[in-house]
């Protein structure tokens, strides 16, 4: 028999605690198809934040490491200015990258430090039960803005791809998204350039990714695809905010 | 080895830790402790580290912890209000059992408070700083020399133990000259062994993960008491002390850091002035020598603690003797250095109150 298809070896092979219908197993298996396919597993390594994510320590074969939340990036620029042969990600979700951790990223990004940041956007923190993210959209209600998010009160949402690139450090950011098979496909591409930057030492380089949230969201699991289409979609546009081809500042 | 050299505080414990094989630093500008940054700028890329100035002590502190993760020697500095912004990094680091060394210069608190030399952080210091369960190796030096020296005792300390291990200074010992000899062998940090739970570049090993958490019940309680095993170890085998004048004193001055300066100074005068005074000087604040200090409670009538702060070791000094002798309390918070003609006085009052103990803070 023929097989067309396995599990990437940088996945490991446990059961995930991920919601049937989140966006995180999808993304895991992309970045653990990019480590494979640019053989750099071996020498990688990964941070996992605090958030939904916090396990992905569990799930990939390289190397990982937890830390505080939202400083991700921080602790991958002490890997990767003490280690610099290593391939060092950081996994972040919208809460730990734009509220919490968002001085770590624009300054990992400003200093072009030699990273790979894979972050996940579902505009809600999913872990702490569905409270309002950064990346919450105008009226979209959650937990601690019932009502809907209200611009007087809670202000407006964050748009990180295009925040960062103002920055000369920031080398390559994309906004993708996997609430469709074809832009699983786009966000697997992007992540490998992603990935690759890294390897010819180009510099910071992050992948923003739209993604589901169907637990807490405060709308249902089947219509999470058809919400991030519908209103993520005109909020955060999908596409290539910056593509810098200079030599890196952070490391090799 | 051998050389003197004149040198402040700040910069002979930034040259101590490279000599120690310290290859990554992180740091962000808080006086007054910014020689110790502007002496690794340069320093470190020298001896072929790495050197960041951190957008903020928070990410300094974190750089530290990915850094320390693959196994390098590896430093942060800050002064007091930086070190309160570091201490959740600091918890991390000793959740997931990385020996991370840094300095806190202590200035004069609380909040934005001065950049005089100051004691308040003892408490933060020997009673872990951040949130959970869990001690930090802390060495108080009292000279410039004592700053180019602990570096390595912190490493070395820190990764027999796997536990944090600091300098707690203060402003005074940071940016004071003094004469500075480095007594050990510079260390070649390419020969330090990478520890087995080092992350990084890992062909043909297991993987290994390195964090502070777990779920599962029971399972974090086997963490931390199996870490709690270790602390055990280091209050038995790692107190320092240093103590003079203790064989006939009727009181003893227990001080550390610049205050041990200050009340030696006190000792030599009040022995001109006949009275029966000894010195105790904690090297390590935590572990405390304890027993040392017993030892010496059991042979005079009283003590006297001389602080920079509102009286912190103090509690630690009753607590090892278990309240054995009254213990009096000299003490001078926000940033004021004590005179040897003032902890005279605090030792004649002493003296005088006996049994009750005397409080001598102004």
């Amino acid at each position: 028999m023929l097989q067309v298809n396995r599990r990437p070896k940088s996945l490991l092979d446990v059961k995930m605690h991920y919601c049937p219908g989140c966006g995180h197993g999808i993304v895991h298996r992309l970045v653990a198809e990019c480590l494979d396919e640019l053989e750099v597993a071996s020498r990688a390594v990964g941070v996992a934040p605090v958030g939904c994510s916090v396990f992905a320590d569990h799930y990939f074969a390289c190397d990982m490491i937890q830390g505080a939340h939202g400083r991700g990036p921080a602790i991958a620029t002490g890997i990767k200015r003490s280690k610099p042969e290593c391939i060092v990600f950081s996994y972040q979700g919208d809460g730990d990258l734009a509220s919490i951790g968002m001085a770590e990223t624009v300054h990992s990004a400003a200093r072009s430090e030699n990273i790979t940041v894979v972050f996940i956007n579902n505009s809600i923190y999913g872990m702490t039960g569905g409270q309002m993210a950064p990346t919450t959209l105008i009226g979209q209600p959650s937990t601690t803005s019932p009502k809907g998010r209200d611009v007087k009160v809670n202000g407006y949402p964050i748009r990180v791809c295009e925040l960062l690139s103002q920055l000369d450090g920031a080398r390559y950011l994309e906004r993708t998204s996997v609430h469709t098979a074809a832009h699983v496909i786009k966000t697997k591409k992007a992540l490998k350039k992603a990935f690759q930057n890294q390897i010819d030492g180009k510099g910071f380089s992050m992948v923003e990714v739209l993604s589901m949230c169907p637990t807490n969201l405060a709308i249902a699991p089947k219509d999470n695809a058809k919400f991030i289409a519908e209103k993520m979609l005109p909020v955060y546009p999908l596409g290539v905010y910056k593509d810098a081809d200079a030599p890196a500042a952070g490391g090799k | 080895m051998g050389e003197k050299l004149l040198m402040k505080g700040n910069d002979a414990m930034a040259e101590g830790a490279v000599r120690a094989g310290c290859r990554f630093f992180a740091g962000y500008p808080i006086t007054p402790q910014n020689e110790v940054p502007e002496y690794m700028s340069w320093r470190m890329p020298e001896v072929g580290g790495a050197f960041i100035q951190a957008e903020s002590e928070v990410a300094a502190i974190n750089m530290l912890f990915g850094a320390a993760a693959t196994g390098v020697r590896s430093m942060t500095s800050s002064s007091s209000p930086g070190i309160s912004l570091k201490q959740e990094g600091i918890s991390y680091c000793a959740g997931a059992d990385l020996p991370i060394f840094f300095a806190n210069v202590v200035r004069g608190g609380p909040g934005l408070g001065n950049i005089a030399g100051a004691q308040g952080d003892y408490f933060q210091s020997v009673r872990g700083g951040g949130h959970g369960d869990y001690r930090t190796f802390v060495m108080a030096p009292n000279s410039a020399e004592e700053m180019g020296n602990f570096p390595l005792k912190c490493y070395e300390v820190g990764e027999k133990y796997r536990v944090p291990s600091m300098i707690l200074s203060d402003g005074t010992i940071g940016q004071m000259m003094e004469p500075v000899e480095f007594k050990f062998e510079t260390v070649d940090a390419k020969k330090l062994p990478i520890p087995e739970w080092a992350i990084g570049a890992n062909p043909g090993r297991p993987r290994r993960m390195v964090g502070s958490y777990d779920l599962r019940e029971g399972e974090l309680e086997k963490m931390v008491l199996a870490r709690a095993k270790r602390y055990r170890e280091v209050e038995e085998k790692e107190a320092l002390w240093e103590g003079k004048m203790l064989d006939d004193a009727e009181i003893v001055l227990v001080s550390y850091g610049i205050a041990s300066r200050a009340s030696l100074a006190a000792m030599k005068l009040a022995r001109e002035q006949g009275l029966k005074v000894g010195w105790f000087r904690p090297i390590t604040l935590w572990p405390f020598p304890k027993k040392a200090l017993t030892d010496v409670a059991k042979r005079v009538k009283s003590l006297l603690a001389v602080e920079l702060s509102l009286g912190q070791m103090i509690d630690d000094v009753k607590l090892a003797i278990d309240c054995r002798v009254p213990v009096h309390l000299h003490a001078r918070p926000g940033g004021v250095l004590p005179t040897g003609e003032e902890i005279v006085e605090s030792v004649r009052k002493a003296l005088k109150a006996g049994s009750k103990e005397a409080a001598c803070c102004r």
